[in-house]
């Protein structure tokens, strides 16, 4: 677990050190996110034999606990969002409408293309 | 001599330290997940938005500022990144179900990031928003801290965009199940994809608590949606207001 927290830890430092020297612009977690999965997927294809499977690894836990629990993560800044929350009642209707009426469409719109392009998977049902 | 617990000298103490606003946080949370759970991850009994309903009251009740309680919540804040991270595990355990859906994922990305954009911009303005007010929303439905960069490189108000994109993600975290099963859409991936995109994190923490699979769609679809917006919000602007 300690272990598990700071590989997680270390691949989000290197990502924030590249993304401060270079200024690309992903947020530093991501490029923590690709490292790790670089590195996971080297382990997964080169040395799996007589290893741990990925599945079974402390790391896979602490992940799995950690994303079991995202809603928690979001808490703190939601709380500040909603002492703010007259500012978007104020600025008024036009920002509540598009913001409604545009998290539909995009949902609708993603999925459908995302489904409609199911036809272009190799051996895909299309379900 | 015993001395009677005095209760607002112990408040007093208590409420500056860290620790009691981050126990306040997990507790409010592990109260609305126990809400969850019981209504068997009912979509609009969202953990989310109990907890922050909880947590707002007892800040309105005790007279606390937000600077005071993130304080103690920036503990719980911080995880955001390592939970990124985490993303990797799942991504790794299912690269041949992601490598096989990458023409599905490319183009619902391209489709859906120039919707997210474009429709906010253009029904914002329909109804007679200003420049500023556009610029505040159209990277509503990417993760905050891209959002709020967005917002300001382009003159809009970054705390208002916060606001906006909470507000986002919760709306699209709320609506996906019953929106989805009503246009009978079942595929997990697309189901997680497309809330993943339009409404980034909270969606996406909606989405694993449905499946993984839907959970790790919907985190890679929140990942490349905040490097498409960044790349489209400007030209949306530039085309809506010259």
């Amino acid at each position: 677990m300690v272990q598990a927290f700071a590989i997680l830890l270390a691949c989000q430092l290197v990502g924030e050190g590249i993304v401060h020297l270079t200024g690309v612009p992903v947020p530093g977690p991501v490029l923590g996110l690709i490292l790790l999965a670089a590195c996971l997927w080297l382990r997964e294809a080169r040395f799996s034999a007589g290893r741990t499977p990925l599945a079974a690894t402390p790391l896979a836990g602490t992940a799995n606990g950690l994303l079991g629990h995202l809603s928690l993560l979001f808490v703190p800044a939601a709380v500040g969002v909603v002492q703010q929350g007259g500012v978007l009642a104020r600025n008024g209707l036009p920002i509540v409408v598009a913001l409604i009426a545009s998290t539909v469409l995009t949902l609708a719109v993603t999925a459908a293309v995302f489904v409609w392009a199911l036809r272009f998977v190799r051996g895909g049902d299309g379900a | 001599m015993t001395r009677p617990v005095d209760f607002l000298d112990l408040w007093v103490y208590l409420s500056g330290e860290p620790l009691l606003w981050l126990a306040v946080t997990v507790s409010a949370y592990a109260v609305a997940d126990r809400m969850a759970a019981a209504s068997g991850r009912n979509p609009f009994v969202n953990p989310v938005v109990i907890a922050v309903a909880l947590i707002a009251a007892i800040l309105v009740a005790t007279g606390t500022n937000y600077r005071t309680y993130f304080e103690g919540a920036q503990f719980v804040h911080f995880l955001l990144g390592p939970a990124t991270v985490a993303l990797a595990v799942p991504l790794v355990r299912n690269i041949g179900a992601v490598a096989r859906m990458l023409v599905p994922m490319a183009l619902a990305l391209a489709a859906g990031s120039v919707t997210a954009v474009a429709s906010a911009v253009v029904i914002a303005a329909s109804l007679g928003a200003p420049p500023a007010v556009l610029a505040t929303i159209a990277p509503k439905s990417v993760t905050t801290a891209v959002a709020m960069a967005i917002s300001r490189e382009l003159g809009g108000e970054p705390s208002l965009t916060a606001v906006a994109v909470i507000a986002t993600g919760v709306f699209g975290a709320v609506i996906v199940t019953p929106f989805f099963d009503a246009l009978g859409i079942r595929s997990r991936e697309a189901r997680g994809f497309a809330v993943g995109l339009a409404a980034h994190g909270i969606g996406t923490a909606r989405a694993f608590q449905v499946s993984e699979t839907a959970g790790l769609f919907a985190g890679l679809a929140m990942a490349l949606n905040a490097v498409a917006t960044a790349l489209i919000v400007p030209a949306v602007l530039r085309l809506v207001s010259p």
